[in-house]
């Protein structure tokens, strides 16, 4: 397992490094002046070349680069041009927020689409069955801007028993992680339905049929807890699709969040923060398969053999 | 069953009897009429919308839906199905064009890379990877923050975050089809690489990529969307069923239907994509389900 953990971590450090060329580069593909971009479009010629200084876009690139790696190993990652705050204040005040809303949204989502998963894959070609996939079909097909859009009307406008947006209390994350969890828990179903059906086909399965285990034991024990292996992988490569969903969601519900934070950015041309962001993003989807691809190593001992 | 059927001598041609296995995928063949209609609405927009996109009608503000304004009226008294319809030419256009700028570069990348492996497959690859460590819709939003916002640089920004998904598709394909005996006994009678990779190779590689680019449609036609939603897609004078949608959200309450038509739209269409995907996977292919 140590062997496994090394090769992997190993395994990792080449995407990081060229995560971190892609964010390097990014102020450098703006169209003109970087110095300029960064500066902002009222600076004057002097804080221009003052920020050019500063950020040694005067150097060559390669020391730049070099200087890049240093600064973001030590979480400095510049001021923001629209408050003047450190990036990192601006991330940390945002960070739990979003967070919270990606746990809670797994949460839901998992309860349902393994839930409905089971329910489908044993009564399969049953009316519910049918009803429930297609609901899962479209449920990956709903724009969720628009889903939240409808909670809010129904549940905010005409019945008021939840507010609009904003953060603070419970009822704040009902409508937002129901959101965001939903395109996701569609997946869930989906696929908890197709790993059961298959584990359900097996020899050990019809085995313990036959040697007169209760119909509740083989769903249970002998079926479901096998299918549900590669639900957990499915479940760690979906929490990337839920914080890239985030961004979405959170400006629908004016979440005090990353995704919104980068909206505003991306508005505003604070490029700092974007650049800032965007590393964040990645180096959160390249932990979380991380953990997973260990986890999956955990459970199955081929993996780790190979 | 015809005769033909008990001909042993009648073979049924590839297409033929995809286009039999896919006739009884119901929901799919209903899908890919939904998609032909709207096609034909969204191109005869001129001639179909009752009233211009833009065309104010200040007697008719925030009107719910009615005879003579079928899905009501927004802020400025302009027609939401006609809207609507216009709007659908634009949806569709980002979905075609940025699926298949995406699949034409993804496919080459990918062909070439499980081809000629070594090296340059390991560096195509990686830098695959790398643009698959950016989750979702983040990889659109850097290259808006980059090029800018509007609807040309959303169908680069989605064409872009496309092309791995492709290029890993095809790269697998690749690889099982170059040890595949009717491509080792081409190159041992001497066809030339361009030729094996083109003409041998790629059209195996079609069944997948064809699955895949129904899917992405769904995928980038909601990815637009949501671009334009948030302000960094199609801006507002636009009739962008996104952009629609952000202008309905302060009339929630008001005037619901402003909000509630445009997500009809993008539901309907991105689930006809999909559904047709699905259906299309499982006639075209066995072994992709």
């Amino acid at each position: 397992m140590l062997e496994y953990l090394i090769r992997r971590l190993a395994g990792t450090i080449p995407v990081l490094l060229a995560v971190s060329v892609f964010t390097f580069a990014f102020v450098h593909l703006l169209p003109g002046d970087p110095a300029r971009m960064v500066a902002g479009p009222e600076a004057s010629l002097e804080q221009v070349n003052r920020v050019r200084t500063e950020l040694w876009l005067d150097r060559p690139i390669w020391e730049q680069y070099i200087r890049y790696l240093d600064q973001m190993a030590h979480f400095e990652l510049g001021r923001s041009i629209k408050t003047h705050e450190p990036v990192s204040k601006l991330i940390g005040e945002r960070f739990m927020p979003t967070l919270w809303l990606t746990v809670w949204s797994m949460v839901w989502a998992v309860i349902a689409g393994v839930g409905l998963g089971v329910l489908c894959g044993v009564r399969r070609g049953g009316w519910a069955d049918r009803t429930a996939m297609v609901a899962a079909i479209s449920g990956i097909s709903f724009p969720s801007f628009w889903l939240g859009l409808m909670l809010i009307d129904l549940f905010s406008v005409h019945l008021r028993w939840l507010p609009t947006g904003g953060y603070g209390t419970w009822q704040h994350f009902v409508m937002p992680a129901f959101t965001l969890g939903s395109g996701v828990a569609a997946v869930m179903a989906r696929f908890t339905r197709s790993a059961f059906i298959e584990v359900a086909a097996e020899d050990y399965v019809r085995t313990a049929r036959s040697k007169g285990v209760p119909e509740q034991g083989v769903i249970w024990t002998h079926t479901l807890r096998n299918a549900l292996i590669p639900v957990i992988t499915l479940t760690g490569l979906q929490f990337g699709f839920l914080l890239g969903g985030a961004i979405v969601v959170e400006t629908v519900f004016t979440w005090p969040g990353l995704g919104r934070l980068l909206i505003d950015s991306v508005n505003f041309r604070d490029y700092p923060v974007i650049q800032a962001e965007i590393l964040l993003f990645a180096l959160e989807f390249v932990l979380i398969n991380l953990i997973v691809d260990l986890l999956y190593g955990l459970v199955n001992p081929e993996i780790r053999l190979k | 069953m015809s005769d033909t059927d008990l001909d042993p001598t009648h073979i049924r041609s590839p297409i033929g009897e995809f286009w039999r296995r896919f006739r009884k995928k119901r929901m799919a063949f209903a899908a890919l009429g939904v998609i032909l209609m709207l096609l034909a609405v969204a191109a005869l927009a001129p001639w179909v919308a009752p009233y211009g996109p833009a065309a104010p009608d200040y007697d008719a503000v925030l009107e719910g839906p009615s005879w003579q304004h079928w899905a009501g009226t927004d802020t400025y008294g302009r027609d939401i199905l006609s809207r609507l319809i216009w709007g659908g030419q634009i949806s569709l256009t980002v979905g075609f064009v940025s699926v298949i700028l995406g699949c034409v570069v993804g496919v080459a990348l990918g062909i070439i890379s499980g081809f000629f492996g070594g090296w340059l497959d390991g560096l195509v690859m990686r830098i695959m990877d790398v643009m698959l460590a950016f989750p979702g819709i983040l990889p659109a939003i850097a290259v808006v923050a980059l090029l800018g916002p509007g609807i040309v640089n959303v169908i680069y920004a989605i064409a872009i975050s496309s092309v791995p998904v492709f290029a890993r598709l095809v790269r697998g394909t690749t690889l099982a089809l170059k040890q595949s005996l009717y491509v080792q006994a081409s190159r041992s009678i001497g066809v030339s690489r361009t030729a094996l990779m083109f003409r041998h190779i790629l059209p195996g590689t079609m069944p997948a990529v064809i699955v895949y680019s129904s899917l992405r449609m769904g995928t980038s036609i909601l990815t637009a969307a949501a671009l334009s939603f948030i302000g960094l897609g199609a801006q507002p004078p636009s009739p962008e069923w996104g952009a629609m949608l952000s202008d309905g959200r302060s009339y929630l309450g008001v005037a619901d239907h402003i909000t509630i038509f445009p997500g009809m739209a993008i539901l309907i269409t991105v689930l006809a994509f999909n559904l047709l995907g699905d259906g299309l996977r499982d006639a075209l292919d066995q072994k992709l389900r």
